[in-house]
């Protein structure tokens, strides 16, 4: 009895498990719905929907405020979903976790805080060559405002970070590493401990963008040991609008706040205001409470299914994925690190991958076509766009296959 | 999959693997560059423009099958037209894209094969993305001399 339950749980159905996700249970232009679009946003557990409808049914109330059975209702959740996220990501104290909107403004509030307290002229920001648009943009404009250098560590043909480089753009100069933990276009996963730690040699702290990592492995930011770590909800099967800033709460303390205004003060007057304490001086005005919680009932879904499961099961789907669409002639897949999460983007020779997007999208394929906000990378490769399939642990084999009888009939459509 | 059919008619196919007067102008007398910033598309028109109509039109750039074929059919509707003549041929077409004007009853001729894009909103900036970079070179001509190059973005 106790043996079947063990092994039950290391077999990972992906089949059953997508019946937990009720809009994947429908047909695009008459055919079942494949979604390949999960690097873009996730689609969402009924234990999801279901919290947020309860909240919403039972619980709501702004939270912090009143002395009233409902607020602290709603409060209780929405401070235990903190604590879920603490655990999740393996941090030492809650105080240490802002909610914000997501991974993009958790970036862009530690460039306009620590970034314009520790930043000046002729200081450098390091970034990689394969970052999204919100891990470049934040940090062109403090280094405009303040007169600093963003430095780019490069990347190789396959797309993975040469370490040499990044190494030897650290400098007594170096003030920040700003660096995802997997690339949104390429699916590279960075050896994150390894930069960490050699930043940390130069006294220089590291912020992770783990937008595309959080939803897909265990993240474990103590180990990591890294300084600030962001992620969004919505790729996290949870809902849009919430996100996560972990800040090591020595830094979170001596930060300025990110906006004024209430739950972010512990008194105002009209000569003076004190700041509430972490984590709550970066959470100025009513939060997105349906967000919160809805993201603290996505963490207990994952880790029912566990991390570990999913990440071993999403290796294997990746492996199928790539071995299958390698043997297509005329494709060329881009980013094909060694270690890589989830993502598949590729060219197909003669076809545009708009056109591309549109034949799959008619036979219920799901894919991203585009730059995918990382134009950068696009220009590394030569390439104006690429069509992406990145995947989910509701994904099965059968997806993959789905997808390569779709480009098939791309190629049949431009014969 | 007939719809697809309609969307990737024959003639669309064909003129984006092998589009029509694509490359530089030689002695063109005005000039515009288009760009789609969602999906990175970009298109430059050149033109020669004399005695009040378009005499030759060029275009350079990379973009999908929509924007190719849509691009080079327009160099060839578009040679002997006035200013005019181009801005209504631009309305019909458009109006054709977005489906207030049924397939057949545009009077666009070979133009007519982008019918089927109506069903498809999220591609008639692709078939529009050369025809607004015309028109801001067309309204380049009006210019004595054109050394500029204005751009538009189907943002």
């Amino acid at each position: 009895m106790t043996t079947a339950s063990v092994s039950n749980l290391n077999v990972f159905d992906a089949g059953k498990v997508k019946e937990d996700f009720p809009i994947l249970r429908q047909t695009i232009h008459g055919m079942p719905l494949v979604y390949l679009d999960n690097a873009a946003s996730t689609q969402k557990p009924k234990a999801v929907i279901d919290a947020i409808a309860h909240l919403y049914t039972a619980d709501y109330s702004n939270i912090h405020r009143g002395v009233h059975q409902l607020s602290e209702r709603s409060t209780k959740q929405y401070e235990d979903a903190r604590i879920k996220v603490q655990r999740f990501l393996h941090a030492e104290d809650s105080r240490e976790i802002v909610f914000v909107r997501g991974a993009t403004e958790g970036i862009n509030l530690v460039a306009q805080t620590y970034g314009r307290t520790h930043i000046g002229p002729g200081d450098e920001v390091i970034i990689s060559a394969l970052e999204h648009h919100s891990n470049i943009v934040p940090w062109q404009i403090l280094c405009q405002e303040k007169g600093a250098i963003l430095r780019v560590a490069p990347i190789n043909d396959d797309g993975e970070l040469l370490l040499d480089e990044f190494e030897r753009l650290l400098s007594p100069r170096t003030k920040l590493v700003a660096i995802a933990h997997v690339s949104n276009a390429l699916g590279t996963i960075l050896p994150v401990r390894w930069l960490i730690e050699r930043a940390h040699r130069h006294g220089v702290p590291v912020l992770v963008d783990g937008a595309q990592a959080a939803p897909h492995m265990r993240v474990d930011v103590s180990e990591l040991d890294c300084d600030f770590y962001v992620f969004s909800g919505h790729k996290l099967y949870g809902p849009t609008g919430i996100g996560i800033l972990y800040g090591r709460a020595s830094l979170l303390e001596e930060m300025p706040p990110y906006q004024g205004g209430g739950d972010m003060i512990s008194s105002v007057t009209f000569a003076k205001t004190t700041y509430n304490t972490i984590p709550y001086k970066f959470e100025a005005g009513t939060p997105n409470i349906e967000g919160t919680i809805g993201l603290g009932a996505a963490i207990d879904y994952l880790n029912e299914l566990g991390m570990d499961n999913i990440a071993r099961y999403e290796g294997e789907l990746l492996a199928y994925g790539t071995g299958q669409l390698s043997r297509v002639p005329g494709l060329r897949l881009i980013g094909t690190a060694k270690q890589k999460a989830g993502v598949l983007s590729f060219v197909l020779e003669g076809v545009h991958p708009h056109d591309v997007g549109t034949i799959l999208d008619r036979q219920g394929i799901a894919v991203r076509t585009g730059h995918h906000c990382a134009q950068p990378v696009m220009e590394r490769f030569g390439v104006p766009a690429t069509t992406r399939a990145s995947l989910a642990f509701y994904n099965t084999p059968g997806d993959i296959d789905a997808l390569v009888a779709g480009i098939a009939k791309v190629k049949e459509v431009f014969h | 999959m007939s719809d697809l059919d309609d969307l990737y008619r024959e003639i669309i196919v064909d003129h984006s693997k092998k589009p029509r007067n694509f490359g530089p102008l030689k002695g063109a007398t005005a000039q515009a560059e288009g760009y789609n910033p969602l999906c990175g598309d970009k298109v430059a028109v050149q033109l020669k423009f004399e005695n009040g109509v378009v005499t030759e039109v060029g275009f350079q750039g990379s973009g999908c099958a929509i924007s190719t074929a849509s691009a080079s059919l327009m160099t060839e509707s578009i040679k002997g037209k006035t200013r005019i003549e181009a801005e209504s041929l631009f309305e019909r077409f458009h109006n054709l894209l977005t489906g207030t004007v049924h397939s057949g009853e545009s009077g666009l001729g070979k133009l007519d094969v982008f019918s089927g894009v109506q069903e498809y909103p999220a591609r008639v900036k692709c078939a529009t993305l050369a025809w607004h970079t015309l028109r801001a070179a067309l309204q380049n001509t009006t210019k004595e001399s054109s050394v500029e190059t204005p751009q538009v973005s189907t943002e």
